[in-house]
């Protein structure tokens, strides 16, 4: 269960998340979608600090933190209660896929190495990736490395796994096998925070589609809402863009 | 003009290679300390300790704003009229005190340099996961900048060990001044500082080309 209540960011004089409240279910996937720079990526890097917020309290699992107050070891504590998978992949280049796996597991979360070792080799093989475990992520294709960046997501176990437009830096051949892990990870009820423009993969995976716009949650509903029968005029508009 | 004396030359090889030992002493101790210092400098600069920030940046002004010569001589001569436990100092000491200060303020700007050429996706990637800012450095952040830092380093560990010669101004006798004491005598300076020069020249082109080598090493790092 994850409660959000006042996020607040601000660039300069500019805000840029607007004191957003979002409750999120054990289990429930969520959609964010929205047009350019009103704040979807902030959202989510502000979940674990990425970006710090100003104000407003984060509650995910067993962790609350008050943002105005928060100390280094609720960062922490935060961070280590989600995961993030990053556009551009970001894998640690000094590290072979299964070390980017096992690097979680080994040095934040003080497993023995030979069972954090099984386990990333458990994460490559469902990533479909077991006859790479050994390669640097500049031996990978972009949709390979990305699936990494996944794996390394999933086997931290975490209360939240988010998402920031995890396929848009890649090649469109390289589209489809991302998202089909997505969808794996989904069938498991793992919570799920995803901000994507894949308007089809929205509609088939998303319990709930957020629509932000200039730093707030303009509407919030089923894809069936969202998509076929929007209310608000931006979103109206937003829609039709992206058709 | 009259003819280089070969014979002269060949028997003062053996003589001055003898004091090589004690020039790379100087040089790889010199390194070492300026490795560590440096390092902690330059991930000082990255990170900004307050209070502290201000110390490095003035540090690395002075030490690369200055001559090598001119700090020898105000660390081994003129500190210890200021400072009397410093007497004790001998001039080996105080030319790899010397050496250290004085490179590691390079150093810590290319190793800075370094780290900030570390794609900044990857921090984020490693405070996404829990990591301590110690361990994100420690694990993610310095050993890819270490590579990309190698062979500035090496380079300047190449300057390092030519600056061991000025140990020679601080009364020690190393290849310098063993080729001076003998000059002395025979009054043959061209012959044995040419003989100097070429034992320098040889050791700084066995590191260029394992330098070389280090490179092709190095671009090939993290591409299996
Ligand atoms: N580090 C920063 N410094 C200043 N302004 C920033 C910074 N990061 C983001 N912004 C601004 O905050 C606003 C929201 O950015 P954000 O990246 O969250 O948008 P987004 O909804 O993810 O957009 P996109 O769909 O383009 O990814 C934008 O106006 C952006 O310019
Ligand atoms: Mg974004």
């Amino acid at each position: 269960m994850i409660r959000i209540r006042g996020l607040t960011k601000r660039f300069g004089d500019t805000t840029v998340l607007d004191a957003i409240d979002l409750d999120i279910e054990a289990g429930e996937r969520v959609v964010v979608i929205g047009p350019s720079g009103t704040g979807k990526s902030t959202l989510l890097r502000c979940l674990n600090f990425l970006d710090r917020p100003e104000a407003g309290s984060i509650a995910i699992g067993d962790v609350e933190v008050d943002a105005a107050r928060a100390s280094k070891k609720d960062i922490l504590a935060l961070r280590r209660a989600t995961s993030f998978v990053f556009q551009n992949y970001a894998l640690f280049a000094n590290k072979t896929a299964k070390e980017n796996i096992m690097e979680a597991l080994v040095i934040v979360q003080g497993q023995p190495r030979q069972q954090a070792e099984q386990r990333a080799l458990d994460v490559l093989a469902e990533t479909g990736l077991a006859e790479k475990a050994d390669s640097y992520p500049a031996a990978l294709s972009g949709g390979q490395q990305q699936r990494v960046g996944i794996g390394r997501a999933m086997a931290i176990g975490a209360d939240l796994m988010m998402f920031d437009e995890p396929t848009s830096a890649l090649d469109p051949e390289w589209v489809g096998e991302v998202l089909d892990l997505m969808r794996r990870v989904a069938e498991r009820r793992q919570t799920m925070l995803i901000v994507t423009h894949e308007m089809q993969f929205a509609r088939e995976i998303a319990d709930r589609i957020l629509f932000m716009e200039g730093g707030r949650i303009v509407e919030d509903g089923p894809p069936a809402q969202i998509l076929d029968a929007p209310r608000d005029a931006r979103l109206k508009q937003f829609l039709r863009r992206v058709a | 003009m009259r003819a280089l004396d070969l014979d002269y030359m060949l028997g003062l090889v053996p003589v001055i290679l003898g004091y090589v030992p004690l020039t790379l002493f100087m040089a790889v101790a010199g390194m070492i300390c300026a490795l560590v210092l440096a390092s902690l400098m330059a991930v000082e600069r990255v990170i900004k300790v307050p209070g502290l920030d201000w110390l490095v940046i003035l540090f690395i002004s002075f030490f690369r704003g200055t001559p090598l010569l001119v700090q020898l001589f105000l660390f081994y001569y003129g500190l210890p009229q200021v400072f009397a436990f410093l007497t004790q100092i001998d001039g080996v000491t105080a030319a790899i005190m010397g050496l250290t200060l004085h490179f590691s303020a390079y150093m810590a700007e290319a190793i800075r340099a370094a780290i900030t050429g570390v794609d900044r996706s990857q921090w984020e990637a490693a405070q996404s996961i829990g990591m301590t800012q110690a361990q994100m450095m420690r694990r993610i952040v310095l050993p890819q900048a270490a590579r990309i830092a190698a062979p500035t380093l090496v380079n300047y560990f190449i300057d390092m060990i030519k600056g061991t010669s000025l140990a020679f101004t601080l009364g020690v006798t190393e290849m310098m001044g063993a080729a001076q004491k003998e000059a002395a005598g025979s009054f043959l300076y061209f012959e044995a500082f040419l003989v100097v020069a070429l034992i320098y020249w040889i050791m700084v082109e066995l590191l260029n080309q394992g330098q070389k080598v280090l490179e092709t090493y190095l671009n090939k790092a993290y591409a299996r």
